[in-house]
């Protein structure tokens, strides 16, 4: 007897039928569970919306007023047949995979994730399962992530020299997740950490959480950046080289990103200096996490999908790649999602 | 090799023409003699033979970084660079080695002469004793390539501030057949007389195309306008008996040209001509076209039917020794009096025909001659300031070249293909297609002319519009419209369409056009008869 599968691949996104919901849906539908707060992630129009008590507050603040729960990590929930219950993914804080069984199968639908702990999101916690939907973003042999700390040291080492040459150093990163990321890397012994608008917005939210962040400065259209001389700004990429940013004088700029281990992209971003460092798993994390669920049936989307499909397939697993509307595939060298 | 690897590191990671001038300065400083000789040559494309094939490179990475090769094939496909792909993919190590580059470049070379178990020995151990650029350095060293960034022009600056002599002087003596084993760091830069082998070329003197009206660089009379032709560049030497020609990217092509040999019955030793390489048939009035010359691109070895289908001669336009003086000081006007001079007993079969000039009492003229260009078989006209000196490499102000507009056509995106390196996550190569019927007819790909942003927006677009796969390619929904700029067009059997384009490329990306608007096969064709 064969029966329909737990989780189908649609036009909408990822359905579940047993619970007649959506798991990070494109278009809007009457029930959405959402990983985590990324724009291509958790979109607007949802009629209600489930996320982690992490991820809530962050929808809150960009969808505006949404009808929404939210879930601890690892409580379980019924909706309709399926049992649900959200678990760690370490991309961002507050992100979560999400775990639905029904009938005794069952199927993780991870979102974005990490394996490395960044000392800021909850880590990314195995969970056993049969079919598991993982993302690919840098699902290539040639992504390998250096530890946390020697990117770090690389990060401070910069921004010292920036400093002593009296310049302002700027780092661009993605708003929300990777920004505070940085912010926990930083040595506030060498000088002032300010911050745009939006990544101050997100400070604001994690900060009401609980997260512990070092003290920023929020550079506003009134600071006075020759106040704050040896600083270092972290902004979203857009607003470096704005006249928001010219302001500052002399300076420098970084890009914290994945995607800089590639020499060509790191020249093509046209910054002084680009940082590899990324929330999303790099070729040995996707693998030792595909193996720790002990899942056979891997579906994969969001990257190098046909070439990680590949390799699965050839060491293995039963594995098919899912179309994606995730934009975060390739969104430039930002690494947004 | 840890100095060099923080040279290479300190120029990659700035965008700044001041910071890796000194950079590559500071370097030329401290560095030792044999390093620094070797890093001058690295960076103007003379690398050590290479002592491994890539296959193996390819076969021995996979296998240490524990991938299956298709892997790594995919992998280096994305990353564009073969280098960069292997020190990616091996494990991360740390680097404990202090060997200096003229070492490694003269370990490297003694793998010639071993077997091929000591080479792959001797490659494996040093993946595993250099780590992140270092590594990378490593792997350039074997598979060349090592023009990253630098450009003559401004490794030059950096040796002129290293060394306290003029740029001109330097890019003259970095000119031409010196290696590392034939020059110490003291001959090449240093020595008051640079006893230069006959062959070695002067710096090319390029022109930057005009970007205002040709009224507003003044007087007519104190310009010289020739044609633009649509040939090779090259320099033709005759020194000490013997002729040598260069093409513009420094390559010695003369054993490609041998018909110019005969040069050396008619013209004088010491003497170097500028010009171009054209096909010229014997007893035609104009050269012919580019497509003529095609067949001799990229021969290395010249077969006597084609020597006799399509005989080469350099059309010269300049001179730039005279009876083994260097001329290139003089103003052009007197250097063109010289050379005619030298040319004007040449029997009509020499293979040097003087490029003649363009008489014009005013502007509008010589925008008549211009829009004549095409038909005489140039590319547009050059304009040279008549007191200019021969300068070396690429400057603004004397020279200029006035292209003709290219030719354009609104062609269909059909197929769309990422890009590499510089552009891994990008979809970047396109192949077009023209309307014939309902069908659409590929007729060529192009990859630039848009920008970073427009390549975004169309990447984003081809994602959710592919309609079908095959490998790295998608096929798409037929919908945006751009122009297509290009130099000419000529038949070919290999085109499904028919046609081949010279330098196609997306001028514009035409959103206000909707599809029925695009040309078709028929359009094609008729710019075909034409332009052909
Ligand atoms: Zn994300
Ligand atoms: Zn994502």
């Amino acid at each position: 007897m064969t029966r329909a599968p737990i989780l189908s691949f649609t036009d909408k996104g990822i359905y579940c039928a047993a619970g007649d919901f959506y798991v990070d849906p494109w278009y809007p539908v009457a029930r959405a569970l959402i990983t985590h707060g990324h724009a291509d992630h958790a979109r607007p129009g949802m009629g209600t919306y489930l996320a982690t008590d992490g991820t809530l507050p962050i929808m809150r603040h960009r969808l505006g007023d949404i009808s929404a729960e939210s879930i601890a990590y690892g409580q379980v929930i019924r909706i309709g047949d399926a049992q649900v219950s959200f678990h760690p993914a370490g991309h961002v804080p507050g992100s979560a995979q999400i775990r639905i069984e029904v009938g005794g199968e069952i199927w993780v639908a991870s979102g974005d994730y990490k394996i490395t702990d960044d000392g800021l999101s909850e880590p990314f916690e195995p969970v056993p399962c049969h079919h598991f939907i993982t993302e690919s973003t840098f699902g290539l042999p040639v992504f390998r992530w250096a530890e946390q700390a020697t990117v770090a040291a690389e990060i401070n080492t910069w921004w010292s020299a920036c400093a002593a040459a009296g310049k302002t150093a700027f780092l661009g990163a993605y708003a929300l997740g990777k920004a505070q990321r940085l912010l926990s890397m930083l040595d506030p012994d060498i000088g002032p950490i300010l911050t745009h608008t939006a990544v101050e917005n997100s400070n604001r939210v994690l900060r009401g959480q609980g997260y512990t962040l070092p003290a920023t400065r929020h550079a506003s259209a009134d600071l006075i950046p020759k106040n704050h001389p040896g600083a270092i700004v972290i902004c979203p990429p857009s607003a470096m080289g704005s006249t928001w940013a010219r302001r500052f004088g002399p300076q420098e700029t970084g890009f914290a990103s994945g995607w800089m281990a590639i020499r060509g992209i790191r020249r093509r971003r046209a910054g002084d200096r680009g940082f590899v460092i990324s929330d999303h798993a790099d070729w040995e994390g996707l693998l030792s996490a595909i193996k720790q669920t002990g899942a056979e049936n891997i579906y994969v989307t969001h990257g190098y999908t046909d070439i990680f499909n590949k390799y699965l397939n050839e060491n293995g697993w039963q594995s098919r790649v899912i179309p994606t509307q995730f934009e975060g595939e390739t969104a430039g060298a930002e690494e947004q999602a | 090799m840890k100095r060099f690897a923080t040279l290479f590191n300190a120029i990659d990671q700035s965008t700044k023409t001041t910071v890796k001038v000194a950079a590559l300065a500071a370097y030329f400083t401290e560095a030792d003699d044999l390093d620094r000789l070797w890093t001058v040559a690295l960076f103007s494309g003379r690398r050590p033979k290479r002592a491994v094939t890539t296959t193996r490179l390819r076969e021995w990475a996979a296998e240490v970084a524990g991938v299956p090769l298709w892997l790594f094939e995919d992998s280096y496909a994305i990353v564009g660079d073969l280098a960069e792909t292997i020190s990616l993919i091996l494990p991360a190590t740390l680097s404990g080695d202090n060997r200096p580059l003229s070492q490694w470049i003269n370990d490297l070379r003694g793998l010639a002469d071993v077997d091929e178990a000591a080479r792959k020995a001797f490659v494996l151990n040093a993946w595993q004793r250099l780590g992140g650029s270092e590594r990378f350095v490593f792997n350039k060293l074997i598979t060349g390539g090592f023009r990253m960034g630098v450009s003559q022009k401004l490794m030059t600056r950096a040796l002129a501030q290293a060394t306290g002599k003029s740029e001109a002087e330097l890019a003259h003596r970095l000119m031409g057949n010196w290696h590392p084993d034939t020059h110490s760091w003291h001959s090449l830069i240093e020595a008051e007389d640079a006893s230069a082998d006959a062959s070695r070329p002067y710096p090319f003197y390029l022109a930057y195309g005009l970007e205002q009206e040709p009224q507003d660089l003044g007087a007519p009379s104190d310009w010289r306008a020739e044609w633009k032709w649509d040939g090779i560049r090259g320099q033709l030497i005759l020194r000490e008996g013997a002729y040598f020609v260069w093409s513009r990217g420094e390559e010695l092509m003369t054993d490609r040209f041998p018909e110019l040999a005969r040069a050396i019955d008619h013209l004088p030793s010491g003497t170097v001509l500028d010009g171009e390489l054209l096909v010229w048939q014997a007893g035609a009035d104009k050269p012919a076209s580019f497509n003529a010359l095609q067949p001799r691109i990229g021969r290395k070895t010249v077969p006597k039917k084609l020597l006799s289908e399509a005989p080469v001669v350099l059309h010269a336009y300049d001179l730039l020794e005279w009876q083994g003086d260097d001329i290139r000081d003089r103003p052009f006007a007197e250097r063109r009096a010289l050379l005619e001079m030298a040319c004007v007993d040449l029997p009509s079969d020499a293979p040097v025909k003087l490029s003649p000039q363009l008489a014009f009492p005013d502007w509008d003229r010589l925008a008549e001659y211009r829009r004549d260009a095409r038909d005489a078989h140039a590319e547009g006209l050059m304009l040279k300031r008549a007191d200019s000196p021969y300068l070396a490499g690429r400057k603004k102000g004397d020279w200029w070249k006035w292209k003709l507009e290219p030719l354009t056509i609104d062609a269909v995106m059909i197929y769309a293909q990422s890009g590499s390196g510089r552009r891994a996550n990008l979809f970047t190569d396109f192949t077009f297609a023209v309307r014939n019927g309902d069908d659409f007819v590929p007729f060529t790909k192009a990859y630039s002319g848009l920008t970073d942003a427009e390549f975004r927006q169309i990447t984003a677009w081809v994602r959710k519009n592919t309609l079908q796969k095959f490998g790295p390619v998608r096929q798409v929904t037929p919908h945006h419209v751009f122009e297509i700029a290009f130099e000419g067009i000529q038949p070919s059997s290999r085109h499904k369409s028919g046609v081949a384009l010279r330098f196609p490329r997306m001028k514009r990306w035409r959103k206000d056009k909707p599809l029925a608007e695009a040309n078709t096969l028929d359009d094609l064709n008729e710019m075909l008869r034409i332009y052909g």
